[in-house]
């Protein structure tokens, strides 16, 4: 099998393009760098299809090195379609991100961050729980004495 | 006639039903009934798929009248379609669920009732890709799922779910292009993309050509299936979407890219060249998902995370590519769609009981909802791997199969899994104390629904509504029952197992008897496997 040395070349540039904005924190450079993306792999399916300019497939005595192979086109043509939807789709939620934050930017997420901030010290698991030796629980005297109640305090000490 | 002929409609009563509820979309109470009806009757199909090649055997059908190489067939064996028995089964009982909570009858968090349309063109998608036998038709299938769930996930267009959905939407198109790369190299390599055709021409590929291929595929899919380095995008985008369409999230869309990756393994590119890889990062996957999930205060998340770790046994088991852990992680698979999913849907009651999904507002669940708290803890022990449900089974099923193989990376990973499995436990008891045990007042911040008075008798009625509850009931009952019947869900397993690690009856039945099954590489096609896997797997 031989390739088209122009189209290859076209394909390597426009998935280097499309890397380097799927890179970028702006949503429609983002979408831009996937739109590339998939028609860079587009050209790549062409390519595994042979020759350019080879007529298609139209008859069944044709000898099989001078047609081209149309099960690619019809592979394309259903990419096409399938990144048609998707930057559809993209498109709309850069919208909706618009309207509700007015920025064109990946934001963080909240929680990640929370959770990270989070000191790895936690009150209730960690904090020294008095050993109860007496056979009969406690009764809990007043509001401070609520986490010792007896039905919280073994499995606290269990996973403390 | 064969039963398996009917295959097809596993797919096409969804799409199906996705065009009248698409019709209805004015009349709700019609849009239910259609959805429902469809997929019990889809279900009921893919049961009597199941029945009909349960002994084994496996069957090919041809769609669009082009035979084989050309043409797309989707294949029924044991695996597939066990796989789209549980699927429905989840799928079914999720949609019940969703219903229940009023989503598609439209509340302010999801105007519109392009619930029903959207979730049944997911199922389709799923039903798609566990069947078909052509890997461009896998793509297809992997696409319509991902559009609906793009969908799904960004229901309502709030803020956050906007946010969730982005990082999803790239990340999710990005394995696809992947995917639709390696796809276009394989065709250029080989000239087929009929799977069973691709297993005879990718073995008369040089050795490199194939490493590149299989790493590239099993990149795509590992994205799809979160497996460690590239599991990131899950625990963000996953907890922000509603209950029910997370629970279906967790349970079938990871499990699909698992499925992927076995017949990868199994069927593309067999033997054991990337086995070492695999199992570092089976290993990975489950320690860094749980450590993860331990770090978390909300349900959901610390959910998603755990998710995340159990992904890690099903490689572990596919990587040891013999029959019996494989089997093991069939059976795993099987296990873990169902109980994940019951985890979720009941993270969304705890949330609509106690107000919130964090841990740190909540409390004192077991006295409000002791029912609640019963749905809770079964899946949950479940998950971690109590005796004796069928988490427990699963693992030791590949624990099993990991000391048998014995290589000294397998028993890192027995001990691993056995690591993994203790703090999952660790994990949900976290969440069992701080929001079923204490009492409300002891919370950091208590959620006001906790503390108000509730009416004695009937006081949890109108916060738990009996269609949310009976789905979520049923499906902790479905996991139990696969406790139940683990002995023959075990054998068609482990038989599923042995024969599409033989390949044969797979290529058989999709390019007829006279196809030459190429030998596998560096293993005797007699199955011994675990010294022989044992003495290339320790030589590298």
């Amino acid at each position: 099998m031989s390739v088209n040395l122009t189209l290859l070349i076209v394909m390597g540039v426009l998935y280097a393009c499309g890397i380097y904005l799927i890179l970028e924190r702006s949503l429609t450079r983002v979408l831009l760098g996937l739109m590339l993306l998939a028609n860079a792999t587009n050209l790549l399916i062409l390519s595994t299809g042979g020759y350019a300019g080879l007529a298609p497939f139209f008859n069944k005595d044709t000898d099989p090195g001078a047609y081209n192979d149309p099960l690619p086109q019809a592979l394309i043509l259903t990419s096409i379609v399938i990144s048609f939807a998707v930057t559809a789709f993209m498109l709309g939620i850069i919208y909706r991100t618009w309207v509700l934050a007015r920025q064109d930017e990946i934001q963080d997420d909240m929680e990640d961050r929370r959770v990270a901030k989070t000191p790895s010290f936690d009150a209730e698991d960690d904090a020294v729980v008095p050993l109860e030796t007496s056979e009969f629980a406690l009764t809990p005297a007043g509001p401070e004495a609520t986490t010792d109640s007896p039905a919280t305090d073994p499995t606290e000490r269990g996973t403390a | 006639m064969n039963l398996a002929n009917l295959a097809p409609l596993a797919v096409v009563l969804p799409i199906l039903g996705a065009a009248l509820t698409f019709l209805l979309i004015r009349h709700s109470a019609a849009q239910r009934a259609v959805s429902i009806g469809l997929l019990s009757a889809a279900l009921l199909l893919e049961c009597i798929l199941l029945a009909s090649v349960w002994d084994g055997g496996t069957t090919s059908v041809t769609i669009g009248g082009w035979m084989p190489p050309w043409g797309v067939v989707m294949v029924v064996d044991q695996f597939s379609s066990l796989m789209l028995v549980v699927s429905s089964v989840v799928s079914l009982a999720v949609l019940i669920y969703a219903t229940g909570q009023g989503m598609a009858d439209g509340d302010q968090e999801a105007p519109v009732s392009i619930f029903h349309p959207t979730y049944l063109i997911l199922v389709a998608g799923v039903s798609n890709a566990f069947l078909t036998g052509d890997l461009f038709n896998l793509y297809v299938g992997f696409e319509i799922l991902l559009t609906a769930s793009y969908v799904l996930m960004t229901l309502g267009g709030t803020g956050p779910r906007i946010r969730a959905g982005v990082t999803y939407v790239v990340v999710s198109v990005v394995s696809s292009v992947l995917f639709l790369i390696a796809i276009a190299m394989i065709y250029g390599a080989t000239g087929t993309i009929t799977m069973a055709d691709l297993a005879i021409k990718l073995a008369e590929l040089d050795q490199g050509t194939q490493n590149l291929l299989h790493v590239m595929l099993l990149v795509a899919f590992g994205i799809k299936a979160a497996v460690f380095p590239l599991s990131f995008w899950l625990p963000d985008s996953y907890p922000t979407a509603p209950a029910p369409v997370t629970a279906v999230f967790a349970g079938l869309l990871t499990k699909v890219g698992v499925y992927a990756m076995v017949r990868t393994e199994t069927l593309l590119f067999p033997g054991d060249t990337l086995n070492v890889p695999l199992m570092v990062l089976a290993l990975l996957t489950m320690v860094v998902g749980i450590l993860g999930a331990l770090a978390q205060s909300d349900i959901k998340r610390l959910l998603s995370f755990t998710l995340v770790s159990h992904i890690g046994y099903m490689v572990f088991g596919l990587a040891m590519s013999s029959a019996a852990g494989l089997g093991a992680a069939v059976f795993y698979v099987a296990h873990h769609i169902t109980v994940q999913t019951s985890l979720f849907l009941v993270a969304g009651l705890i949330e609509r009981r106690g107000g919130s999904s964090s841990i740190d507002r909540l409390g004192g669940l077991a006295k409000l909802s002791p029912l609640l708290a019963l749905l809770f803890f079964i899946p949950a022990m479940n998950l971690a791997g109590i005796p004796p449900f069928s988490g427990f089974l699963g693992k030791l099923g590949l624990l099993q199969a990991g000391v048998e193989l014995g290589t000294p990376l397998a028993l890192v990973l027995v001990v691993g899994g056995v690591a993994t499995s203790l703090l999952t436990l660790l994990a949900i008891a976290r969440v069992w104390n701080r929001a079923f045990w204490r009492k409300p007042e002891d919370a950091e911040y208590p959620d006001p629904v906790l503390l108000a008075p509730v009416p004695a008798g009937r006081g949890t009625v109108g916060l738990l509504p009996r269609t949310m509850v009976g789905p979520t009931a049923a499906l902790v009952a479905f996991g139990v029952a696969l406790t139940v019947f683990a002995g023959p869900l075990f054998k068609v397993s482990g038989h599923s197992a042995e024969v599409m690690l033989d390949r044969s009856a797979y290529i058989h039945s999709v390019l007829g008897d006279g196809a030459v099954v190429p030998p596998l590489p560096r293993r005797g096609s007699q199955a011994v496997q675990p010294d022989s896997a044992a003495q290339s797997g320790g030589g590298k």
